[in-house]
Protein backbone atom coordinates (compact mmCIF):
# COMPACT_ATOMS: atom_id res chain seq x y z
CA UNK A 1 0.00 0.00 0.00
CA UNK A 2 1.10 3.54 -0.73
CA UNK A 3 2.76 5.72 1.81
CA UNK A 4 1.73 9.33 1.67
CA UNK A 5 3.83 12.00 3.30
CA UNK A 6 3.22 15.72 3.08
CA UNK A 7 6.23 18.01 3.55
CA UNK A 8 6.03 21.80 3.91
CA UNK A 9 3.04 21.94 1.59
CA UNK A 10 1.68 25.39 0.76
CA UNK A 11 -0.98 25.88 -1.90
CA UNK A 12 -1.94 29.34 -3.14
CA UNK A 13 -4.77 30.55 -5.31
CA UNK A 14 -3.31 33.74 -6.68
CA UNK A 15 -2.15 35.52 -3.55
CA UNK A 16 -4.50 33.73 -1.18
CA UNK A 17 -3.00 30.88 0.85
CA UNK A 18 -5.45 28.01 0.70
CA UNK A 19 -3.09 25.79 2.68
CA UNK A 20 -0.16 26.89 4.78
CA UNK A 21 2.95 24.87 5.45
CA UNK A 22 1.53 21.46 6.19
CA UNK A 23 3.55 18.53 7.43
CA UNK A 24 1.90 15.19 7.89
CA UNK A 25 2.13 11.44 7.35
CA UNK A 26 -1.10 9.76 6.36
CA UNK A 27 -1.53 6.27 7.80
CA UNK A 28 -1.88 3.39 5.32
CA UNK A 29 -4.89 1.14 5.15
CA UNK A 30 -7.02 3.41 7.27
CA UNK A 31 -9.76 5.91 6.75
CA UNK A 32 -8.31 9.35 7.25
CA UNK A 33 -10.88 12.09 7.51
CA UNK A 34 -10.05 15.68 6.68
CA UNK A 35 -12.43 17.70 8.80
CA UNK A 36 -13.13 21.37 9.07
CA UNK A 37 -15.52 24.20 8.30
CA UNK A 38 -16.24 25.35 4.72
CA UNK A 39 -13.41 27.12 2.98
CA UNK A 40 -10.72 25.79 5.30
CA UNK A 41 -8.71 24.13 2.53
CA UNK A 42 -10.05 20.57 2.80
CA UNK A 43 -10.74 20.11 -0.90
CA UNK A 44 -7.50 21.84 -1.81
CA UNK A 45 -5.55 19.41 0.34
CA UNK A 46 -7.37 16.48 -1.21
CA UNK A 47 -6.85 17.71 -4.76
CA UNK A 48 -3.17 18.32 -4.16
CA UNK A 49 -2.81 14.59 -3.49
CA UNK A 50 -3.49 13.63 -7.12
CA UNK A 51 -2.69 16.96 -8.74
CA UNK A 52 -6.20 17.84 -9.73
CA UNK A 53 -4.96 21.23 -8.54
CA UNK A 54 -3.30 21.43 -11.96
CA UNK A 55 -6.67 22.06 -13.57
CA UNK A 56 -7.20 25.35 -11.79
CA UNK A 57 -5.87 28.67 -12.96
CA UNK A 58 -3.29 30.49 -10.91
CA UNK A 59 -2.72 27.68 -8.45
CA UNK A 60 0.79 27.40 -7.16
CA UNK A 61 2.05 24.54 -5.05
CA UNK A 62 5.15 24.66 -2.87
CA UNK A 63 6.62 21.86 -0.85
CA UNK A 64 6.25 18.16 -1.49
CA UNK A 65 3.69 15.42 -1.48
CA UNK A 66 5.58 12.14 -1.37
CA UNK A 67 3.77 9.00 -2.45
CA UNK A 68 5.99 5.95 -2.06
CA UNK A 69 8.91 8.31 -1.69
CA UNK A 70 8.31 10.14 -4.95
CA UNK A 71 7.36 13.82 -5.03
CA UNK A 72 4.23 13.95 -7.16
CA UNK A 73 4.46 17.71 -7.66
CA UNK A 74 7.80 17.30 -9.39
CA UNK A 75 7.18 18.40 -13.00
CA UNK A 76 8.83 15.18 -14.16
CA UNK A 77 6.44 12.97 -12.17
CA UNK A 78 4.30 10.61 -14.23
CA UNK A 79 0.90 12.25 -13.88
CA UNK A 80 -1.14 9.50 -15.52
CA UNK A 81 0.45 6.78 -13.38
CA UNK A 82 -0.19 8.92 -10.30
CA UNK A 83 -3.86 9.32 -11.10
CA UNK A 84 -4.16 5.60 -11.68
CA UNK A 85 -2.65 4.97 -8.27
CA UNK A 86 -4.77 7.59 -6.54
CA UNK A 87 -8.49 7.37 -7.31
CA UNK A 88 -10.86 10.29 -6.86
CA UNK A 89 -14.51 10.47 -5.91
CA UNK A 90 -16.07 13.90 -6.44
CA UNK A 91 -18.72 15.61 -4.38
CA UNK A 92 -21.41 15.32 -7.01
CA UNK A 93 -21.13 12.12 -8.99
CA UNK A 94 -20.86 12.72 -12.71
CA UNK A 95 -21.53 9.67 -14.81
CA UNK A 96 -19.47 9.92 -17.98
CA UNK A 97 -21.72 10.30 -21.04
CA UNK A 98 -21.80 6.57 -21.80
CA UNK A 99 -23.45 3.37 -20.60
CA UNK A 100 -23.18 2.02 -17.05
CA UNK A 101 -20.80 -0.73 -18.15
CA UNK A 102 -18.69 1.68 -20.21
CA UNK A 103 -18.35 3.95 -17.20
CA UNK A 104 -16.69 1.11 -15.29
CA UNK A 105 -14.64 0.07 -18.33
CA UNK A 106 -13.40 3.59 -19.03
CA UNK A 107 -10.32 3.47 -16.80
CA UNK A 108 -9.10 -0.03 -17.72
CA UNK A 109 -9.66 0.84 -21.35
CA UNK A 110 -7.58 4.01 -21.38
CA UNK A 111 -4.85 2.22 -19.46
CA UNK A 112 -4.82 -0.40 -22.25
CA UNK A 113 -5.27 -3.33 -19.92
CA UNK A 114 -4.93 -6.73 -21.60
CA UNK A 115 -7.06 -9.80 -20.92
CA UNK A 116 -4.33 -11.15 -18.63
CA UNK A 117 -4.03 -7.83 -16.74
CA UNK A 118 -7.76 -7.72 -16.16
CA UNK A 119 -8.07 -11.30 -14.92
CA UNK A 120 -5.06 -10.88 -12.64
CA UNK A 121 -6.46 -7.63 -11.24
CA UNK A 122 -9.84 -9.08 -10.34
CA UNK A 123 -8.26 -12.28 -9.02
CA UNK A 124 -9.96 -14.54 -11.56
CA UNK A 125 -8.29 -17.71 -12.90
CA UNK A 126 -6.37 -17.23 -16.13
CA UNK A 127 -8.92 -19.22 -18.12
CA UNK A 128 -11.98 -17.43 -16.79
CA UNK A 129 -12.43 -15.44 -19.98
CA UNK A 130 -11.47 -16.31 -23.53
CA UNK A 131 -11.23 -12.77 -24.87
CA UNK A 132 -10.42 -9.30 -23.61
CA UNK A 133 -14.03 -8.40 -24.14
CA UNK A 134 -15.26 -11.24 -21.93
CA UNK A 135 -12.67 -10.32 -19.32
CA UNK A 136 -13.98 -6.74 -19.34
CA UNK A 137 -17.47 -8.07 -18.65
CA UNK A 138 -16.12 -9.90 -15.60
CA UNK A 139 -14.35 -6.73 -14.51
CA UNK A 140 -17.54 -4.69 -14.77
CA UNK A 141 -19.36 -7.22 -12.61
CA UNK A 142 -16.51 -7.43 -10.12
CA UNK A 143 -16.34 -3.71 -9.42
CA UNK A 144 -20.06 -3.08 -9.52
CA UNK A 145 -20.30 -5.74 -6.81
CA UNK A 146 -17.54 -4.08 -4.81
CA UNK A 147 -19.41 -0.81 -5.01
CA UNK A 148 -22.65 -2.52 -4.01
CA UNK A 149 -24.47 -1.63 -7.20
CA UNK A 150 -24.46 -4.89 -9.16
CA UNK A 151 -27.82 -6.25 -8.08
CA UNK A 152 -29.57 -3.02 -9.05
CA UNK A 153 -28.09 -2.66 -12.52
CA UNK A 154 -27.23 -6.17 -13.73
CA UNK A 155 -30.14 -6.16 -16.16
CA UNK A 156 -29.42 -2.76 -17.67
CA UNK A 157 -25.69 -2.48 -18.01
CA UNK A 158 -26.07 -0.83 -21.39
CA UNK A 159 -28.45 1.84 -20.20
CA UNK A 160 -27.04 5.36 -19.88
CA UNK A 161 -25.33 6.11 -16.57
CA UNK A 162 -27.44 9.24 -16.43
CA UNK A 163 -30.59 7.18 -15.81
CA UNK A 164 -29.43 6.13 -12.35
CA UNK A 165 -30.53 7.86 -9.17
CA UNK A 166 -27.93 10.12 -7.64
CA UNK A 167 -27.13 7.61 -4.91
CA UNK A 168 -26.60 4.92 -7.53
CA UNK A 169 -24.52 7.35 -9.57
CA UNK A 170 -22.18 7.83 -6.62
CA UNK A 171 -21.73 4.06 -6.29
CA UNK A 172 -21.12 3.90 -10.03
CA UNK A 173 -18.45 6.55 -9.55
CA UNK A 174 -16.94 4.38 -6.84
CA UNK A 175 -16.95 1.29 -9.08
CA UNK A 176 -15.39 3.34 -11.85
CA UNK A 177 -12.66 4.62 -9.55
CA UNK A 178 -11.96 1.13 -8.16
CA UNK A 179 -11.69 -0.37 -11.64
CA UNK A 180 -8.29 1.22 -12.24
CA UNK A 181 -7.19 -0.55 -9.04
CA UNK A 182 -5.92 2.48 -7.18
CA UNK A 183 -4.05 2.15 -3.91
CA UNK A 184 -5.51 5.31 -2.46
CA UNK A 185 -9.05 6.62 -2.74
CA UNK A 186 -9.69 10.32 -2.32
CA UNK A 187 -13.28 11.28 -1.67
CA UNK A 188 -14.51 14.87 -1.58
CA UNK A 189 -17.65 15.02 0.58
CA UNK A 190 -18.92 11.96 -1.29
CA UNK A 191 -22.22 11.79 0.56
CA UNK A 192 -23.16 15.45 0.75
CA UNK A 193 -25.44 15.29 -2.29
CA UNK A 194 -27.05 11.99 -1.27
CA UNK A 195 -30.11 11.00 0.69
CA UNK A 196 -29.39 9.39 4.09
CA UNK A 197 -29.90 5.83 2.91
CA UNK A 198 -27.59 6.18 -0.07
CA UNK A 199 -25.09 7.97 2.16
CA UNK A 200 -25.14 5.09 4.58
CA UNK A 201 -24.54 2.63 1.75
CA UNK A 202 -21.48 4.58 0.66
CA UNK A 203 -20.17 4.76 4.22
CA UNK A 204 -20.54 0.99 4.60
CA UNK A 205 -18.61 0.52 1.34
CA UNK A 206 -15.77 2.63 2.67
CA UNK A 207 -15.56 0.58 5.82
CA UNK A 208 -15.39 -2.60 3.76
CA UNK A 209 -12.82 -1.17 1.36
CA UNK A 210 -10.33 0.13 3.88
CA UNK A 211 -8.75 -3.31 4.20
CA UNK A 212 -7.41 -2.95 0.68
CA UNK A 213 -7.12 0.78 0.19
CA UNK A 214 -5.96 3.88 1.97
CA UNK A 215 -9.01 6.10 2.06
CA UNK A 216 -8.86 9.84 2.52
CA UNK A 217 -12.20 11.51 2.94
CA UNK A 218 -13.18 15.14 3.18
CA UNK A 219 -16.22 16.05 5.21
CA UNK A 220 -17.62 18.90 7.20
CA UNK A 221 -20.03 16.61 8.99
CA UNK A 222 -18.61 15.91 12.40
CA UNK A 223 -20.81 12.90 13.00
CA UNK A 224 -19.68 11.32 9.76
CA UNK A 225 -16.10 11.79 10.85
CA UNK A 226 -16.87 10.08 14.15
CA UNK A 227 -18.53 7.18 12.38
CA UNK A 228 -15.83 6.57 9.80
CA UNK A 229 -12.50 7.98 10.85
CA UNK A 230 -9.52 6.06 12.08
CA UNK A 231 -7.41 9.16 11.81
CA UNK A 232 -8.53 12.79 11.74
CA UNK A 233 -6.95 15.93 10.35
CA UNK A 234 -8.64 19.13 11.52
CA UNK A 235 -8.12 22.12 9.27
CA UNK A 236 -9.12 25.68 9.99
CA UNK A 237 -8.57 28.63 7.64
CA UNK A 238 -5.86 26.88 5.66
CA UNK A 239 -3.98 25.69 8.68
CA UNK A 240 -3.68 22.23 10.13
CA UNK A 241 -4.77 22.72 13.72
CA UNK A 242 -4.71 19.18 15.06
CA UNK A 243 -4.33 15.68 13.79
CA UNK A 244 -4.21 12.24 15.31
CA UNK A 245 -6.17 9.04 15.89
CA UNK A 246 -9.90 9.72 15.80
CA UNK A 247 -10.18 9.56 19.55
CA UNK A 248 -8.72 13.06 19.86
CA UNK A 249 -12.10 14.42 18.86
CA UNK A 250 -13.23 13.48 22.36
CA UNK A 251 -10.60 15.60 24.02
CA UNK A 252 -9.35 18.27 21.65
CA UNK A 253 -6.55 20.48 22.90
CA UNK A 254 -6.73 23.46 20.61
CA UNK A 255 -9.51 25.98 21.37
CA UNK A 256 -10.50 26.07 17.66
CA UNK A 257 -10.98 22.33 17.55
CA UNK A 258 -12.89 22.53 20.82
CA UNK A 259 -15.16 25.20 19.39
CA UNK A 260 -15.80 23.08 16.30
CA UNK A 261 -16.39 19.84 18.15
CA UNK A 262 -18.52 21.64 20.71
CA UNK A 263 -20.72 23.03 17.94
CA UNK A 264 -19.89 26.72 18.44
CA UNK A 265 -18.63 26.98 14.87
CA UNK A 266 -19.46 24.74 11.98
CA UNK B 1 -50.69 46.37 -6.95
CA UNK B 2 -52.58 47.20 -10.12
CA UNK B 3 -49.36 48.42 -11.68
CA UNK B 4 -47.66 45.09 -10.99
CA UNK B 5 -50.54 43.19 -12.44
CA UNK B 6 -50.45 45.31 -15.60
CA UNK B 7 -46.71 44.74 -15.80
CA UNK B 8 -47.23 41.00 -15.55
CA UNK B 9 -49.92 41.09 -18.22
CA UNK B 10 -47.89 43.35 -20.49
CA UNK B 11 -44.85 41.07 -20.57
CA UNK B 12 -46.95 38.00 -21.10
CA UNK B 13 -48.61 39.71 -24.04
CA UNK B 14 -45.20 40.74 -25.38
CA UNK B 15 -43.94 37.16 -25.26
CA UNK B 16 -47.09 35.91 -26.96
CA UNK B 17 -46.65 38.52 -29.67
CA UNK B 18 -43.04 37.50 -30.34
CA UNK B 19 -44.11 33.89 -30.60
CA UNK B 20 -46.84 34.78 -33.08
CA UNK B 21 -44.40 36.83 -35.16
CA UNK B 22 -41.79 34.05 -35.25
CA UNK B 23 -44.23 31.25 -36.05
CA UNK B 24 -46.17 33.55 -38.37
CA UNK B 25 -43.05 34.35 -40.41
CA UNK B 26 -42.36 30.67 -41.03
CA UNK B 27 -45.95 29.99 -41.99
CA UNK B 28 -46.14 33.10 -44.16
CA UNK B 29 -42.90 32.22 -45.91
CA UNK B 30 -43.97 28.67 -46.64
CA UNK B 31 -47.40 29.95 -47.67
CA UNK B 32 -46.18 32.58 -50.11
CA UNK B 33 -43.60 30.28 -51.68
CA UNK B 34 -46.11 27.45 -51.98
CA UNK B 35 -48.78 29.74 -53.41
CA UNK B 36 -46.50 31.31 -56.01
CA UNK B 37 -44.20 28.39 -56.71
CA UNK B 38 -45.95 25.09 -56.21
CA UNK B 39 -47.72 25.33 -59.52
CA UNK B 40 -44.38 25.38 -61.30
CA UNK B 41 -43.03 22.32 -59.50
CA UNK B 42 -43.01 19.24 -61.67
CA UNK B 43 -40.77 16.27 -62.26
CA UNK B 44 -39.36 18.12 -65.24
CA UNK B 45 -38.43 21.16 -63.15
CA UNK B 46 -36.89 19.08 -60.39
CA UNK B 47 -34.93 16.59 -62.45
CA UNK B 48 -33.96 18.31 -65.70
CA UNK B 49 -31.42 20.96 -66.54
CA UNK B 50 -32.49 24.07 -68.50
CA UNK B 51 -33.16 23.48 -72.19
CA UNK B 52 -32.80 26.07 -74.94
CA UNK B 53 -34.94 29.11 -74.32
CA UNK B 54 -35.51 28.12 -70.68
CA UNK B 55 -35.11 31.67 -69.47
CA UNK B 56 -37.75 32.82 -71.91
CA UNK B 57 -40.25 30.29 -70.65
CA UNK B 58 -38.91 27.23 -72.48
CA UNK B 59 -38.64 23.69 -71.12
CA UNK B 60 -36.23 22.13 -68.65
CA UNK B 61 -35.70 22.56 -64.94
CA UNK B 62 -33.47 23.57 -62.08
CA UNK B 63 -31.65 20.28 -61.44
CA UNK B 64 -28.39 22.12 -62.22
CA UNK B 65 -29.04 24.50 -59.31
CA UNK B 66 -30.29 21.82 -56.90
CA UNK B 67 -27.31 19.54 -57.47
CA UNK B 68 -24.92 22.50 -57.59
CA UNK B 69 -26.19 23.85 -54.27
CA UNK B 70 -25.91 20.42 -52.64
CA UNK B 71 -22.35 19.99 -53.93
CA UNK B 72 -21.38 23.45 -52.77
CA UNK B 73 -23.02 23.29 -49.35
CA UNK B 74 -22.02 19.71 -48.56
CA UNK B 75 -18.45 20.27 -49.72
CA UNK B 76 -18.21 23.45 -47.69
CA UNK B 77 -19.80 21.84 -44.63
CA UNK B 78 -17.45 18.86 -44.67
CA UNK B 79 -14.35 21.04 -45.02
CA UNK B 80 -15.56 23.56 -42.43
CA UNK B 81 -16.36 20.76 -39.96
CA UNK B 82 -12.94 19.22 -40.37
CA UNK B 83 -11.39 22.59 -39.56
CA UNK B 84 -13.87 23.88 -36.98
CA UNK B 85 -14.05 20.93 -34.62
CA UNK B 86 -10.34 20.83 -33.78
CA UNK B 87 -10.30 24.61 -33.48
CA UNK B 88 -13.31 24.66 -31.17
CA UNK B 89 -11.82 21.87 -29.04
CA UNK B 90 -8.52 23.70 -28.87
CA UNK B 91 -10.28 26.70 -27.32
CA UNK B 92 -10.78 24.66 -24.13
CA UNK B 93 -8.84 25.73 -21.08
CA UNK B 94 -6.66 22.62 -21.30
CA UNK B 95 -5.18 23.63 -24.63
CA UNK B 96 -5.40 27.38 -24.99
CA UNK B 97 -4.55 30.03 -22.42
CA UNK B 98 -7.55 32.19 -21.53
CA UNK B 99 -5.98 35.14 -23.36
CA UNK B 100 -5.41 33.24 -26.56
CA UNK B 101 -8.92 31.79 -26.38
CA UNK B 102 -10.43 35.24 -25.87
CA UNK B 103 -8.51 36.69 -28.78
CA UNK B 104 -9.51 33.81 -31.04
CA UNK B 105 -13.17 34.15 -30.06
CA UNK B 106 -13.10 37.86 -30.75
CA UNK B 107 -11.59 37.26 -34.18
CA UNK B 108 -14.17 34.59 -34.95
CA UNK B 109 -17.01 36.86 -33.86
CA UNK B 110 -15.81 39.56 -36.21
CA UNK B 111 -15.48 37.05 -39.04
CA UNK B 112 -18.92 35.59 -38.33
CA UNK B 113 -20.40 39.06 -38.62
CA UNK B 114 -18.65 39.87 -41.90
CA UNK B 115 -21.11 40.11 -44.81
CA UNK B 116 -20.75 37.23 -47.23
CA UNK B 117 -20.24 39.51 -50.25
CA UNK B 118 -16.93 40.49 -48.65
CA UNK B 119 -15.85 36.85 -48.61
CA UNK B 120 -17.02 36.52 -52.20
CA UNK B 121 -15.03 39.54 -53.38
CA UNK B 122 -11.94 38.51 -51.42
CA UNK B 123 -12.03 35.00 -52.84
CA UNK B 124 -12.62 36.41 -56.32
CA UNK B 125 -9.56 38.66 -56.06
CA UNK B 126 -7.42 35.71 -54.98
CA UNK B 127 -8.82 33.47 -57.70
CA UNK B 128 -8.10 36.08 -60.39
CA UNK B 129 -4.58 36.49 -59.04
CA UNK B 130 -3.84 32.77 -59.29
CA UNK B 131 -5.62 32.45 -62.60
CA UNK B 132 -8.52 30.33 -61.40
CA UNK B 133 -11.94 30.67 -62.98
CA UNK B 134 -15.36 30.50 -61.36
CA UNK B 135 -15.67 26.86 -60.36
CA UNK B 136 -17.22 24.36 -57.97
CA UNK B 137 -14.00 24.20 -55.95
CA UNK B 138 -13.80 28.01 -55.79
CA UNK B 139 -17.36 28.11 -54.44
CA UNK B 140 -16.73 25.31 -51.94
CA UNK B 141 -13.60 26.95 -50.56
CA UNK B 142 -15.32 30.33 -50.25
CA UNK B 143 -18.26 28.74 -48.45
CA UNK B 144 -15.85 26.91 -46.17
CA UNK B 145 -14.32 30.22 -45.10
CA UNK B 146 -17.79 31.70 -44.66
CA UNK B 147 -19.00 28.77 -42.53
CA UNK B 148 -15.86 28.33 -40.46
CA UNK B 149 -16.36 31.15 -37.93
CA UNK B 150 -20.09 30.48 -37.55
CA UNK B 151 -19.53 26.80 -36.91
CA UNK B 152 -16.54 27.26 -34.63
CA UNK B 153 -18.32 29.84 -32.46
CA UNK B 154 -21.37 27.62 -32.08
CA UNK B 155 -19.23 24.59 -31.30
CA UNK B 156 -17.03 26.40 -28.79
CA UNK B 157 -20.15 27.56 -27.00
CA UNK B 158 -21.52 24.06 -26.42
CA UNK B 159 -18.09 22.67 -25.59
CA UNK B 160 -17.72 25.29 -22.88
CA UNK B 161 -20.92 23.96 -21.29
CA UNK B 162 -19.41 20.55 -20.51
CA UNK B 163 -19.18 20.53 -16.70
CA UNK B 164 -15.68 20.87 -15.35
CA UNK B 165 -16.36 18.09 -12.83
CA UNK B 166 -17.08 15.70 -15.67
CA UNK B 167 -13.69 16.37 -17.19
CA UNK B 168 -12.15 16.14 -13.74
CA UNK B 169 -13.65 12.66 -13.42
CA UNK B 170 -11.93 11.55 -16.61
CA UNK B 171 -8.63 13.11 -15.53
CA UNK B 172 -8.99 11.54 -12.11
CA UNK B 173 -9.05 8.13 -13.81
CA UNK B 174 -5.79 8.90 -15.56
CA UNK B 175 -7.15 10.08 -18.91
CA UNK B 176 -5.00 12.31 -21.08
CA UNK B 177 -6.40 15.58 -22.40
CA UNK B 178 -7.08 13.93 -25.72
CA UNK B 179 -8.85 10.94 -24.17
CA UNK B 180 -10.97 13.20 -22.02
CA UNK B 181 -11.79 15.38 -25.00
CA UNK B 182 -12.78 12.50 -27.23
CA UNK B 183 -14.61 10.28 -24.76
CA UNK B 184 -16.22 12.91 -22.60
CA UNK B 185 -16.31 16.36 -24.19
CA UNK B 186 -17.27 15.34 -27.71
CA UNK B 187 -19.86 12.81 -26.54
CA UNK B 188 -21.41 15.17 -24.07
CA UNK B 189 -21.66 18.04 -26.53
CA UNK B 190 -22.54 15.96 -29.61
CA UNK B 191 -26.13 17.21 -30.05
CA UNK B 192 -24.87 20.79 -29.85
CA UNK B 193 -22.07 20.05 -32.29
CA UNK B 194 -24.58 18.68 -34.77
CA UNK B 195 -26.66 21.83 -34.39
CA UNK B 196 -23.55 23.90 -35.10
CA UNK B 197 -22.85 21.99 -38.31
CA UNK B 198 -26.45 22.43 -39.30
CA UNK B 199 -26.45 26.15 -38.64
CA UNK B 200 -23.44 26.56 -40.88
CA UNK B 201 -24.94 24.31 -43.55
CA UNK B 202 -28.12 26.38 -43.60
CA UNK B 203 -26.13 29.56 -43.87
CA UNK B 204 -23.98 28.13 -46.65
CA UNK B 205 -26.67 26.65 -48.84
CA UNK B 206 -28.72 29.82 -48.72
CA UNK B 207 -25.91 32.24 -49.45
CA UNK B 208 -25.88 33.89 -52.86
CA UNK B 209 -23.27 36.61 -52.51
CA UNK B 210 -20.30 34.37 -51.76
CA UNK B 211 -20.86 32.03 -54.72
CA UNK B 212 -21.81 34.76 -57.21
CA UNK B 213 -18.23 35.37 -58.41
CA UNK B 214 -16.59 32.20 -57.18
CA UNK B 215 -18.83 29.40 -58.43
CA UNK B 216 -20.42 31.33 -61.27
CA UNK B 217 -23.48 29.88 -62.93
CA UNK B 218 -24.00 27.12 -65.44
CA UNK B 219 -26.89 25.34 -67.06
CA UNK B 220 -25.10 22.03 -66.73
CA UNK B 221 -24.48 19.86 -63.70
CA UNK B 222 -20.77 20.12 -62.94
CA UNK B 223 -18.76 16.99 -63.66
CA UNK B 224 -15.49 18.18 -62.19
CA UNK B 225 -14.34 20.52 -59.44
CA UNK B 226 -13.10 22.94 -62.09
CA UNK B 227 -16.52 23.36 -63.72
CA UNK B 228 -18.59 26.39 -62.85
CA UNK B 229 -21.85 25.51 -61.17
CA UNK B 230 -25.31 26.91 -60.59
CA UNK B 231 -26.80 27.28 -57.13
CA UNK B 232 -30.35 27.67 -55.84
CA UNK B 233 -29.98 31.17 -54.36
CA UNK B 234 -28.67 32.49 -57.67
CA UNK B 235 -31.33 30.56 -59.56
CA UNK B 236 -33.93 32.31 -57.42
CA UNK B 237 -32.30 35.66 -58.02
CA UNK B 238 -32.01 35.33 -61.79
CA UNK B 239 -35.47 33.88 -62.36
CA UNK B 240 -37.56 36.09 -60.11
CA UNK B 241 -35.98 39.09 -61.82
CA UNK B 242 -37.29 37.89 -65.16
CA UNK B 243 -40.30 39.61 -66.81
CA UNK B 244 -41.58 36.23 -68.05
CA UNK B 245 -44.27 34.83 -65.79
CA UNK B 246 -43.33 31.14 -66.19
CA UNK B 247 -39.73 31.93 -65.31
CA UNK B 248 -40.80 33.95 -62.27
CA UNK B 249 -42.89 31.05 -61.03
CA UNK B 250 -39.96 28.71 -61.41
CA UNK B 251 -37.98 31.22 -59.33
CA UNK B 252 -40.48 30.85 -56.50
CA UNK B 253 -40.37 27.09 -56.98
CA UNK B 254 -36.58 27.22 -56.60
CA UNK B 255 -36.93 29.14 -53.36
CA UNK B 256 -39.43 26.58 -52.12
CA UNK B 257 -37.05 23.74 -52.97
CA UNK B 258 -34.24 25.54 -51.13
CA UNK B 259 -36.40 26.01 -48.05
CA UNK B 260 -37.60 22.41 -48.05
CA UNK B 261 -34.01 21.17 -48.44
CA UNK B 262 -32.89 23.17 -45.41
CA UNK B 263 -35.86 22.00 -43.33
CA UNK B 264 -35.29 18.41 -44.38
CA UNK B 265 -31.61 18.45 -43.48
CA UNK B 266 -32.49 20.09 -40.18
CA UNK B 267 -35.09 17.49 -39.21
CA UNK B 268 -32.97 14.52 -40.27
CA UNK B 269 -29.89 15.77 -38.41
CA UNK B 270 -31.92 16.35 -35.30
CA UNK B 271 -33.21 12.80 -35.43
CA UNK B 272 -29.67 11.52 -35.83
CA UNK B 273 -28.57 13.82 -33.02
CA UNK B 274 -31.24 12.45 -30.72
CA UNK B 275 -30.01 8.95 -31.41
CA UNK B 276 -26.57 10.00 -30.16
CA UNK B 277 -27.74 12.03 -27.19
CA UNK B 278 -28.88 8.99 -25.22
CA UNK B 279 -25.87 9.21 -22.96
CA UNK B 280 -25.73 12.97 -22.52
CA UNK B 281 -25.76 13.96 -18.87
CA UNK B 282 -28.27 16.69 -18.13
Amino acid sequence: MSRIAIRNLTVRYGKHDALRNMNLDIPDGKITVILGPSGCGKSTLLRSLNRLTDLYDEVSVEGQVLIDGENIHDPRADLLALRKKVGFLPQRPFPLPMSIADNVRFGPRIHRMTREDILRQIGAPADAAASRHAAMDLLVEHYLKQAGLWEEVRDRLHAPGANLSIGQQQRLALARALAVEPEVILADEPTSALDPISAQLIEKRFQALKEKYTIILVTHVLRQARRLADYVIFLYMGEMVEHGPASFLNSPRDPRTRAYVGGEIS
Amino acid sequence: MLYRRIQEWFFRALMGLSLVIVLGSLVAMLGVLAWRGIGAISLEVLFQTPKGGYYLGGGGGIANAIVGSLYLALGGTVLATVLSLPLALALQREYASPRLARLTRLTLDVLAGTPSIVYGVLAFVIMVRIGMGASLIGGILTLTVLMLPIMTCAMAEVIALVPREMKETAYGLGATRWESTLAVVVRQSLPGLITAVLLAFGRGIGDAASVLFTAGFSDRIPTSLADPTASLPLAVFFQIGSPVKEVQERGYASALVLLVLVLLVSVVSRLIGRRFSRHVIR
